[in-house]
């Protein structure tokens, strides 16, 4: 099997701070991976590096494109990887405002992605929008009204179904529950769940969170100043932690 | 089907002074197909650390642990998530939850996962918990609020549902009452029947003694650890 991804000593500098270096990983058709880390440990310049939205100082991000197999989209010109993020990736930002559009409706939110990769018809738009809004679900008579007018949670799940309407192979999250109410993050997780299995996707999760990571990530690597420092298979990094930094990571959440 | 060959295990904790608990040293096991063999010894000698070994949850650094032609110990993370999925059964003490997940769904999840037809895994899965006395009123209920004997019954239910050839069942009978410890015991024997090859560990002995071919005390490998 040729990995989705292949990551190969990635590394980007603030100046003389390093934002992170010397990451490197394959990401399989499937598979979901959480990053952790305490605040400023890199898990957002990672990310951000991989989707394209930052450019990295040293490394190589191949990807398995589906015309022509692993290609370095660090190197490509910007119109591919412009077509990348529109077709094969998607990208789950912390603050649903950040990726979605406020002063379009919802049903407009979702439309505008398929718009984007060249869907004209006005009825099959509106119809896989409403399809995506169930299955987000988000009901129909809440179509026409514009995100402002959604709780946090609803926002979140807008944002998901905007980015998956397109049938991406790749989904990015940076902290995609945070900043909501446990219980809207159980539901929002048990949808990604959900998602994740039913489009075979492969994802990249940052989060802080412990038992995020536990529900969603078959693998994790672990983040600090920069590097990472302990990777693995998720359930194992955090019952049987090696490293000392994953250790107090453990054990300063009281279950999880 | 099982193949443990000198495999040793300490815990680091590098936090409080950088203490080492050594937990076993050398320790080898085979289980064959069609075999149950009981990990024995006191509370805390190391039944459970070694079941979690076999399983991938702890990490092994010295010696090999085969499940079918996987050696464990050296395997890539998505090597034993294949190897989870599809050949090796895990029936803990305590039932982890999803929020939000009916229990009928957490019953047929394995059997989802590994390309089971949604309406066969739930003809299955209704089977195994009505066999296992859940009542049919909570099977569309989230098992996060039932009780301890509840949640170990849906657990394993959820472990018997997919046919693993091999299955490790850490005190599958603690906390259950005499009718449904008699039912788990015969899906253990129906499992042997069918060629699995299992390791458990059981405090009841008349249990253990019914089900067991054999029984391996775990505490020849601590021995002399803990000073
Ligand atoms: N645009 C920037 N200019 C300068 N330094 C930056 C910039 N963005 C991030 N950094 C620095 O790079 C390091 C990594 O930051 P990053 O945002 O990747 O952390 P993070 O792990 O995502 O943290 P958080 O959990 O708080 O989101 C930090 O030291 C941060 O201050
Ligand atoms: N994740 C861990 N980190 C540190 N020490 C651990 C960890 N897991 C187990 N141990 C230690 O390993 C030793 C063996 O524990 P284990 O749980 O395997 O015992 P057990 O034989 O299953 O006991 P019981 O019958 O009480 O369940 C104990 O000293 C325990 O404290
Ligand atoms: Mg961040
Ligand atoms: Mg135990």
């Amino acid at each position: 099997m040729t990995p989705l991804l292949q990551v190969e000593n990635i590394a980007k500098f603030y100046g003389a701070r390093i934002g992170c270096t010397d990451v490197s990983f394959d990401l399989y058709p499937g598979e979901v991976m959480g990053i952790v880390g305490e605040s400023g440990s890199g898990k957002s310049t990672l990310l951000n590096c991989l989707a394209g939205h930052l450019t990295p100082d040293d490394g190589s991000v191949q990807f398995d494109t589906r015309a022509e197999g692993l290609r370095d989209t660090i190197t490509m010109s910007e119109p591919e990887r412009r077509m990348l993020s529109r077709t094969d990736w998607a990208f789950v930002h912390q603050h649903a405002r950040d990726g979605l559009r406020m002063n379009v409706s919802a049903g407009g939110n979702v439309g505008e992605r398929l718009m984007a990769i060249n869907a004209r018809h006005y009825g099959d738009i509106r119809g896989s929008a409403i399809d995506w809004l169930g299955r987000v679900e988000i009901s129909e008579d809440r179509i026409d009204d514009r995100p402002t007018a959604f709780s946090g949670g609803m926002q979140q799940r807008l944002q998901i179904a905007r980015n998956l309407v397109t049938g991406p192979r790749l989904v990015f999250m940076d902290e995609p529950t945070g900043g909501l109410d446990v219980s809207v993050q159980a539901r929002l997780l048990d949808l990604l769940r959900g998602l994740v299995r039913e489009m075979n996707l492969s994802a990249i999760i940052v989060t802080h969170d412990l038992a995020v990571v536990r529900l969603l990530a078959d693998r994790l690597m672990v983040m600090k100043d920069g590097h990472v420092i302990e990777t693995g298979l998720t359930d194992q990094v955090l019952d049987d932690p090696q490293h000392a930094y994953t250790q107090l990571l453990v054990s300063s959440v009281l279950q999880v | 089907m099982i193949s443990i060959e000198n495999v040793s295990k300490s815990f680091v904790l590098h936090n409080q002074g950088a203490t080492e608990i050594p937990v076993m040293q050398n320790a080898s096991l085979t289980v064959a197909v069609g075999e149950c063999v009981a990990l024995v010894g006191a509370s805390g000698a190391g039944k459970s650390t070694l079941m979690r070994m076999i399983y991938g949850n702890y990490l092994t650094v010295t010696g090999r642990i085969l499940v079918g032609d996987v050696d464990v110990a050296a395997a890539a993370p998505r090597e034993i998530i294949h190897l989870r999925r599809h050949t090796l059964g895990y029936v803990s003490q305590f039932l982890r939850v999803v929020p939000r997940v009916s229990t009928l769904d957490v019953v047929a999840e394995p059997l989802l996962a590994t390309g089971t037809p949604r309406e066969d895994a739930n003809i299955i899965a209704q089977s195994l918990l009505a066999r296992l006395n859940i009542p049919e009123r909570l099977w569309s209920l989230s098992p996060t609020t039932f009780s301890g004997g509840e949640q170990q019954r849906v657990n394993i239910a959820r472990g018997f549902a997919y046919p693993y050839p091999a299955l490790l069942l850490d005190e599958p009978t603690a906390s259950l009452d005499p009718a449904n410890c008699a039912t788990v015991l015969a899906m253990i024997s129906e499992a042997k029947l069918r060629g699995a090859a299992i390791i458990g560990i059981f405090h009841d002995n008349a249990a253990r003694e019914e089900i067991c071919d054999r029984q391996l005390d775990v505490t020849k490998y601590t021995l002399g650890l803990a000073a």
